[in-house]
């Protein structure tokens, strides 16, 4: 059967929602960053545009022909761009969200379903679900054999992760800090969508605000100082360099600088530990596993890094390509540009 | 004259006192409250080490003397200086409801950090990009204000204000929405609310020059401000040349919330609320309302401070924390309105 090709029915979606979809899937409007990415893992044919445009230096790590798609903004989640008008001109088969499956998620997909006529679905996002999303979303994409290759590379690296974690003591576990901004004083609170995989590799995130509320917070520097991170994970360059430079007397003070374990995600084609939080983050899962378990977890950064964008991204990674990649998360990042 | 107008020109010494007093007791709560605990040897420590210039620092000195103690200098600083800038613009206007950001200052500071963030520059370079937005966004102002002649210039002023602020805030929305949600937009937000948390001793000292070059002829002028704030016609007859001192106050508190905005972010209310508390205490004459709204800012602004970053680990952004204790305030002020605004 051609890609794509499928005939006409219904599916449940991870909401409990029954969509019709159309029997041939060949134009895919992802909903918004998270969706754009699964999408593009499974079937990046069909993937009509990026949320926001790539930038030069993420454009090498995925397929030619996406590297140029248009932007389109998103429908749904922080910063929600895209117009109705964009997403009919756009004529997909098929809208995807990944991500939240709330009821707020669900009306606005329940709104547009009605208002464009296009069928509308919802996958469950949490990092947990990723094999059930992967093979879900392949079927309905007409991707099957590939979501089943992606969710069984999954479980594997989910299994090999979860049995290097449990063969270390919970007291033995790093504790962790995710700094995001450029102050480094943003982080995620335990059990956000944004640090759920520091948990899964085996760090103990200490921005834990006890159940009381998740997501994106700021925090005083002194409650850094208290906290003490052993090691302090990021994706800002801005906040790394800051850091490094020793400008910063807060920072200098906290165990995980004085040791030099503050590490570096790399961004491209999208970030490792989260930005969006799609299945991009099943890289930077076995990277964190690997500077939290060490020995523990054995992970041979070029090799997986090469396996993954592979598998994942459908890219043969050049030499040049990859000692970046390796470079990035070894603290040293290509320069910062728009 | 009422009764309790003349009781506070019977004592404004002892209010100012208590002023002083009330700004010792919150840099007292500044100091001692906090996540990380100190002993009671550690503040002897840390002013030793001050003292003697020593440079290899204990976890303890090191939370005193390079976060706590610069982040309670900042509260002090940015309170004072919001303080008298509004202070300063309400009588530049004679309108209750004016706050330093009547001009633009703070709409056009925030675009400044909005662009730096946008174009991921580091964190001098946001708080250089509000500095310069803040000051450029005033200028463009008195600019529109300067070309068009003929009718009431404080009129004119306030609503090239308006406008001008509404644009950079349009700019500041398209930024929003253009911007990398997962990165670009949280610290755009954050830094919209206002928080001392990035403040560090090398930041106050950069920012200790513009704003005490904006408070030193303001406070050198007092006098003559009192007499602008009569309006035009009376300043001329009393022989001020009221356009040019304009000006010069306008730049003056343009510098000084300029350069708190930039490393403070955008903290609302205080040059609001502020000077009504001390126009209540000391009543409206400038030369004793500047010192008094100064003093009750800095105590006001590092209890704040203080409350935001104990309450939870979490720190509750400042423009959160002064809304919910302003607009209460100010709600009493309207109701207690029959005493008049000046």
């Amino acid at each position: 059967m051609a890609p794509g090709a499928l005939a006409a029915r219904d599916v449940i979606d991870s909401a409990g929602r029954s969509v019709r979809l159309p029997d041939r899937v060949t134009r895919v409007f992802a909903a918004g960053g998270p969706a754009a990415i699964v999408v593009y893992v499974l079937r990046p044919d069909a993937l009509i545009g990026w949320p926001r445009a790539m930038r030069a230096e993420e454009r090498p790590y995925v397929l030619e022909s996406a590297r140029n798609l248009p932007e389109v903004g998103m429908l749904t989640g922080r910063g929600g761009s895209a117009n109705i008008e964009v997403v009919l001109r756009t004529k997909p088969d098929l809208i995807v969200d990944f991500g939240s499956v709330r009821p707020t998620f669900v009306s606005l997909a329940e709104a547009v379903q009605e208002h464009t006529g296009i069928a509308y679905v919802l996958v469950d996002g949490r990092f947990d679900a990723t094999p059930t999303a992967l093979r879900t979303l392949g079927d309905m994409l007409g991707a099957s054999e590939r979501g089943e290759t992606l969710a069984r590379y999954t479980e594997a690296l989910f299994a090999r992760v979860d049995q290097a974690v449990a063969s270390v003591a919970e007291s033995d576990r790093p504790r962790v800090y995710l700094a995001r901004g450029p102050d480094g004083l943003e982080t995620g609170l335990k059990g956000s969508i944004n640090t759920e995989i520091i948990e899964r590799a085996g760090g103990r995130n200490v921005a834990d605000a006890e159940g009381q509320r998740r997501g994106i917070a700021r925090v005083s520097p002194e409650q850094i100082l208290v906290w003490n991170p052993d090691v302090i994970v990021t994706w800002d360059r801005r906040f790394h360099e800051l850091v490094r430079s020793g400008r910063d007397p807060i920072w200098q003070g906290v165990e995980a600088v004085r040791r030099g374990r503050i590490h570096l995600a790399p961004t491209a084609p999208f970030g490792w530990i989260d930005r969006p939080p799609s299945v991009n983050r099943l890289m930077g899962l076995a990277w964190l596993a690997g500077l939290f378990l060490g020995e523990r977890f054995a992970f041979d950064i070029e090799v997986a890094t090469r396996e993954f964008y592979r598998l994942f991204y459908q890219v043969e990674l050049s030499e040049g390509a990859l000692a970046t990649l390796i470079a990035w998360a070894d603290g040293k990042p290509p320069a910062l540009r728009q | 004259m009422s009764v309790a107008t003349e009781r506070r020109r019977s004592a404004p010494g002892a209010v100012m006192a208590c002023l002083v007093f009330a700004v010792l007791v919150a840099v007292f709560a500044g100091l001692t409250a906090g996540a990380y605990p100190l002993s009671l040897q550690s503040y002897g420590r840390a002013l030793e080490a001050l003292v003697s210039g020593e440079t290899e620092l204990t976890s303890d000195e090191r939370v005193l003397l390079l976060v706590r103690g610069p982040r309670v200098l900042a509260g002090l600083l940015v309170g004072a200086a919001l303080a008298a800038a509004g202070v300063v613009y309400q009588g530049l206007f004679r309108n209750p409801l004016v706050s330093p950001d009547v001009l633009g200052v703070s709409a056009g500071a925030g675009l400044g950090a909005v662009v730096a963030i946008f174009l991921s520059l580091p964190l001098a370079m946001i708080q250089l990009f509000a500095f310069a937005g803040g000051i450029a966004t005033v200028a463009v102002v008195t600019f529109i204000a300067a070309a068009v002649q003929g009718r009431d210039p404080t009129l004119v002023l306030v609503l090239a204000g308006v406008v001008v602020g509404a644009l950079a805030g349009a700019v500041i929305s398209l930024l929003k929405v253009l911007a990398d949600p997962y990165d670009q937009l949280p610290a755009i937000t954050f830094w919209l609310l206002g928080s001392l948390a990035s403040v560090r001793a090398g930041d106050l000292a950069a920012t200790l020059l513009p704003v005490l070059l904006g408070l030193l002829p303001l406070v050198l002028l007092r006098w003559r401000i009192d007499i602008l704030s009569l309006g035009d016609e009376e300043a001329r007859a009393l022989g001020l040349e009221a356009g040019r001192l304009r000006i010069i106050v306008i730049a003056a508190a343009t510098l000084v919330t300029a350069g708190v905005v930039a490393i403070a972010g955008v903290i609302g209310w205080i040059g609001l609320v502020i000077p009504h508390m001390a126009r209540m205490l000391v009543g409206p004459s400038f030369e004793r309302l500047l010192p008094a709204a100064m003093l009750l800012g800095a105590a006001y602004l590092v209890v704040v401070d203080t409350l935001a970053r104990t309450l939870s680990a979490i720190e509750i952004p400042l423009g959160i924390l002064t809304a919910v204790l302003g607009a209460p305030f100010f709600l009493w002020l309207l109701w207690r309105g029959r005493h008049g605004w000046s």
